[in-house]
């Protein structure tokens, strides 16, 4: 059955959740990310979810348990944030390299130190190399269609790779908005039980998590790079789906594009800040400017040539990062410079938000202005 | 033809590439033995890793998973749930680690799992150092051994600190069967894993394992050198079975020395080292004695 709820970010991760149906949930608290192994314990304890809730005593161990989990076979979750994640750091590479179709939510909030519990990106970027999906959400309902697709892209046997599902620390988290939940079975049929072909078993023993010597290491990342691939091509398959089932969809999974017809100015913004730019466009937009949004979705695999089509007639690209490589530039900022070195739209970084600073539409606004007078990128502080 | 009741078969393959004389392989080739082929392996980063499972080839003929140092126990948590999830009370889930993933990196993780109350086996084979790396201290090695991060040097003559008392620390957590065994006596060995893997939650087991290189002692003696730290009370064989110490072994005590002598890790002690290595040994014997059948610990799981 269908309902029709106002709840958390958190709370949508949840019940997404419970209707991916999985067996094992790892779990350990850490602000903001709290609320998903809080209701997802709900749900255990009051045996509306057939699954063993591990109580884990780090977040290292959540990944770790995560891993045994998917090696016996099974679907598994976790949740976490900010130093939870880079706790997380070295089991991380590990459950992409074994190819197990983990999901793991992450309530973005910004790595100590100094400690602050407030939202950026710097958690999940952080991670960027090491062979998961990414995937940003601007809504409460983003972030539960979200999970289910993630299951289904991730089990998909080209792509075997574990995705990370983002929202915002706070200004998703806990932000409380109308929520549809599907139903059930509607939610079987799109995504089937996990049937995987080969797990620890000692009717066929396997060894897993083998050494890889220098003749077989390079081997191994070239297949995840090669899955990354096939994943960029499977998104939009999954994402298409998805809408013709439930009726919602996101661009193409990948990107979105806003108001980018005849832009000649854009953004580009991922996760809540989104949404703030929408209002900005539109506000410069009722002026008579001829700006545009480009909303990422899916950070990795790194769409670029989507980004290049979409930036084909701009004069320049202002990119929203929410997270800074320290002696460098914002993630994003370095990834599209990259697609688009051999186009005529300039781009430029804006570092915003960092540690839970606003990014509001004045902010914004200054960014366009600064790309109209052809300017360098600022920090937004 | 099985000998003394040890399974014949092999789940641990020859052709591995461990040293010779390696006390570790020796030990996990038993170990398996006596759990049989139902049984998962989670096993932590360490010697054992890099010499059985060298991508493509694999010494393991039962399900083994790797994951990373200090996390055996973890993985392990993980299995378990699965298996349980999937109506498998059968398989036997065990976890093992060397000393320094159980005694410091992965302690944690073995903590967390043991007041969990899963249903599976740590065990920890225990050289004194971490051999992988080549062989530097660990809050395992023995007083004053000699390693490469606590030399024998001209000022501090080796391993400054004692051994953590691992075995007591985990029968602290309240689990039901918590033993220490030695290489040198396989049969004992095989005992304590089948009546640790019948118990119906967590169960740990410290085996003592030379390791040739690291101990600097030949090829040729890794049981004789086992064997004499058990007649010496170097590494005491005992239970803690539903919290009641009991020791397996009482041997008549032969001098610290002759122990210390067989190794060359040993070989820069002084007599008052010695003195001092045989004044330690004999507090922790005294110890052992004085509360051989004792409850020490309460059982909470």
């Amino acid at each position: 059955m269908v309902k029709n709820v106002v709840i958390s970010g958190s709370e949508a991760i949840a019940e997404a959740v419970k209707l991916c149906k999985p067996k094992v949930l790892p779990m350990y608290p850490i602000t903001p990310s709290t609320l998903v192994p809080e209701r997802l314990a709900d749900f255990v304890f009051d045996g509306e979810l057939d699954a063993e809730m591990i109580h884990v005593e780090s977040e290292h161990s959540a990944a770790s348990a995560l891993f045994g989990a998917y090696a016996t076979g099974v679907r598994a979750f976790t949740a976490s944030a900010s130093n939870g994640i880079a706790l997380m750091h070295e089991i991380i590479p590990i459950i992409s390299s074994a190819r197990f179709p983990a999901v793991m939510s992450v309530a973005n909030r910004t790595i100590s130190g100094p400690i602050n519990i407030w939202n950026d990106h710097s958690d999940a970027m952080s991670e960027r190399d090491q062979g998961w999906i990414q995937m940003y959400c601007e809504s409460s309902q983003e972030a539960f269609d979200t999970i289910i697709m993630a299951y289904k892209i991730a089990e998909k046997e080209q792509v075997s790779l574990p995705v990370m599902v983002c929202i915002d620390g706070f200004a998703l988290s806990h932000v409380y908005e109308p929520v549809q939940i599907e139903d059930q079975k509607k939610i079987d049929s799109f995504l089937p039980s996990y049937k995987p072909k080969t797990y620890l078993d000692p009717k066929k023993p396997t060894t897993v998590g083998p050494i890889g010597f220098p003749n077989s290491f390079f081997e191994f990342h070239e297949q995840e790079q090669i899955a990354m691939n096939e994943a960029l091509a499977e998104i939009p398959k999954v994402h298409k789906e998805f809408d013709n089932e439930f009726g919602r969809k996101y661009g193409n999974g990948l990107i979105d594009l806003i108001k980018m017809k005849d832009a000649k100015y854009a953004l580009l913004a991922n996760g809540t800040s989104v949404g703030t730019a929408r209002v900005t466009v539109e506000k410069l937009r009722s002026e008579g400017k001829k700006v545009g949004l480009i909303k990422l979705k899916t950070f990795r695999p790194f769409p670029a040539e989507e980004i290049r089509k979409a930036c084909k007639n701009l004069k320049a690209l202002g990119v929203i990062d929410r997270h800074v490589s320290l002696g460098s530039e914002g993630a994003m900022t370095l990834d599209i410079k990259s697609a688009l070195a051999n186009e005529k739209c300039k781009v430029e970084g804006f570092i915003s938000g960092l540690g839970g600073r606003d990014i509001d539409t004045k902010r914004l606004k200054k960014a366009f202005e600064i790309l109209e007078k052809g300017e360098k990128g600022i920090w937004l502080k | 033809m099985s000998v003394m009741g040890i399974n014949e078969k092999e789940m641990f393959a020859s052709g591995h590439r461990a040293c010779a004389g390696c006390g570790e392989a020796l030990a996990l080739r038993h170990i398996l033995k006596a759990a049989g082929e139902k049984t998962i392996v989670a096993q932590s980063t360490g010697c054992m890793e890099v010499v059985s499972t060298p991508y493509p080839q694999t010494a393991w003929n039962i399900p083994w998973v790797h994951c990373a140092f200090e996390n055996a126990a973890a993985v392990a948590s993980g299995v378990r749930a699965a298996l349980n999830m999937k109506g498998d009370k059968e398989t036997n889930v065990i976890a093992m680690g060397g000393d320094g993933a159980s005694f410091d990196i992965g302690f944690g993780s073995l903590s967390g799992a043991l007041e969990r109350g899963h249903k599976f086996l740590y065990v920890c084979t225990d050289n004194e150092a971490y051999m992988n790396t080549g062989i530097q201290r660990s809050g395992a090695t023995f007083p004053y051994a000699n390693t490469t991060t606590s030399p024998a040097g001209k000022v501090i003559p080796g391993k400054q600190q004692p051994k953590k008392p691992l075995p007591f620390i985990v029968a602290a957590h309240g689990i039901e069967y918590v033993a220490t065994a030695n290489v040198a006596n396989l049969i004992d060995l095989k005992n304590k894993v089948e009546k640790a893997l019948a118990i119906n939650g967590p169960s740990f087991l410290h085996v003592l394992v030379p390791c040739t290189p690291g101990w600097k002692i030949d090829a040729s003696t890794t049981i004789r050198v086992a064997q004499k730290a058990i007649e010496t009370w170097a590494a005491p064989v005992y239970e803690i079975e539903q919290g009641v110490l009991k020791l397996t072994q009482k041997p008549e005590q032969k001098p610290i020395e002759e122990y210390l002598m067989m190794q060359g890790r040993f070989k820069h002690v002084t007599p008052s080292i010695v003195e001092k290595i045989q004044d330690y040994v004999d507090k922790r014997k005294k110890f052992l004695l004085e509360n051989d059948g004792k409850q020490l610990f309460d059982v909470l799981y």
